[in-house]
């Protein structure tokens, strides 16, 4: 059996800088992570942050990714890729498959970063291959420079389509249109006005009808919605596309916190079923902390943030940390995290979180 | 389909280009990038029929997660091509149904 003081599944935002934290201050750490590289979304986000200085503004997601996969790095922090981390037993015991077998890991300290996967909508057509999800054409196009397609339909405003459907104008796609069955895009002014400027149109208040081609997407149907989201007739707009992408909102990936018994609650600000968990991003579970997606869908300055208060609770936890210094430090954090819930946007999350808080209570 | 030049992130890091075969036909990607990558650089959308309506699938999430992708590589089926590295000389077939384990021709 391994042993490791302390468990971050997951080598996205969260999972990093928890480990970093952890380590900082003499925590033994090891990171698991399924995919064949470390970073999680990092280095699919082309943009520039923004917020401030502390939050990393103005850098981009993958020099972000790189620079904490290299600070993990200094800090001896072991990165084990292909594994999946499939159950947290009793007394942070786990089994986790290492490329093509199953191996038994047992950490004093677990931190759950596992992040989310994308939401779907079925319509006639949605089966066929060209309609993928908005992460999909990120990965096609940001990590492997394959673009999904020549001509797409963008579903859904909120920032995941927003970011996207630039990022395929970048790639040298062309966007006939970003649709959304809401009457308001859902994401920030300042993505939206960055697609809008080139021109892309917005269809408010559209769903997306259908799907048509034989074996693959040559086209897409979409048409208003009422008040009660039901499609008027008559509104039917016709695009000639080959791809059509979702981008419909995230979902939490805590399998492995049920699993293990963790308290959940119900936040759809924050994307659905999610674990109750305290200040220190600790869960109902003692020793299991969470960070991320997974503990409330935000962005990945916030995943970050999480990540960090969860490693220096953990670095405390451990005794490798004074009262005064840990104190001063997580508030500090605290402090940022308020920063960045503040606004309109940040108003339901920081609401959302203060649910999650209350039903450990509970 | 391929990016040459990224505003962002310039040309693209890649393996060596390979040779490989989709359904028997030869055709070439770069090593290491997954399979699914390369058979959509050469316009290859269909990855599978399904069992029951025999209907197509391709790529749907990227990233492993979804199974829609699964082909029979190297005689073997229900592989996640979104998330399997090509080499030379890899076997790649469209699947259909569950993908019976097929000899080469």
């Amino acid at each position: 059996m391994q042993r490791h003081e302390m468990v971050s599944i997951g080598a996205g935002p969260a999972g990093l800088s928890a480990a970093i934290e952890a380590a900082k201050n003499g925590v033994q750490v090891a990171v698991y992570d399924e995919n064949d590289r470390p970073g999680g979304q990092l280095f699919k986000q082309i943009h520039k942050f923004f917020g401030s200085r502390e939050h990393r503004a103005m850098e981009r997601g993958f020099d972000i990714g790189k620079s904490l996969l290299e600070e993990a790095q200094s800090l001896g922090v072991e990165v084990i890729l292909d594994s999946v981390v499939m159950g947290i037993y009793e007394n942070g015991t786990m089994n986790v498959m290492v490329k093509d077998h199953v191996e038994e890991v047992k950490a004093e300290k677990v931190v759950v970063a596992t992040g989310a996967s994308e939401n779907m909508i079925p319509f006639p057509g949605w089966t066929l291959p060209g309609v993928i999800g908005a992460g999909a054409a990120q990965t096609m196009a940001n990590i492997h420079g394959v673009r999904p397609g020549k001509k797409l339909l963008m579903v859904g405003s909120g920032n995941v389509g927003l970011v996207v459907s630039y990022q395929m104008l970048q790639a040298g796609c062309e966007v006939v249109a970003i649709i959304d069955a809401a009457p308001e895009v859902g994401g920030y002014g300042v993505h939206a006005s960055k697609v809008a400027r080139t021109g892309v149109p917005f269809y408010m208040s559209h769903t997306v009808k259908n799907a048509r081609g034989e074996t693959f997407v040559e086209g897409a149907t979409i048409a208003q919605v009422d008040k009660s989201w039901k499609t008027v007739a008559g509104t039917e707009k016709s695009f000639d596309v080959d791809t059509v992408c979702i981008a419909v909102g995230l979902n939490p990936m805590s399998q492995v916190l049920r699993m293990a018994n963790c308290k959940m609650a119900y936040v759809p600000a924050l994307g659905g079923n999610l674990p109750a968990h305290d200040l220190n991003q600790e869960t109902s579970v003692p020793g299991i902390f969470v960070a991320g997606d997974v503990s409330g869908i935000e962005e990945a300055s916030s995943a970050m943030i999480g990540g960090k208060i969860a490693g220096l609770a953990i670095a405390y936890y451990m005794g490798y940390m004074e009262d005064d210094l840990f104190h001063e430090q997580r508030d500090k954090l605290l402090g940022s995290m308020r920063g960045l819930r503040a606004g309109p946007f940040g108003e339901k999350r920081a609401e959302g979180k203060r649910m999650l808080l209350e039903a450990m209570k509970g | 389909m391929r990016i040459a030049e990224h505003p962002i992130l310039g040309p693209f890091e890649k393996g060596e280009k390979v040779q490989f075969t989709f359904d028997g036909k030869t055709i070439e990607g770069f090593e290491g990038e997954p399979v699914a990558m390369a058979l959509r650089a050469k316009g290859v959308l269909v990855h599978r029929i399904t069992s029951k309506r025999k209907e197509p699938r391709g790529i749907f999430c990227a990233i492993g997660r979804c199974t829609d992708c699964v082909m029979i590589v190297d005689e073997v089926p229900n592989v996640r091509t979104c998330v399997t590295p090509l080499r030379q000389g890899m076997d790649v077939r469209t699947q259909k149904g569950k993908g019976q384990v097929t000899a080469r021709e």
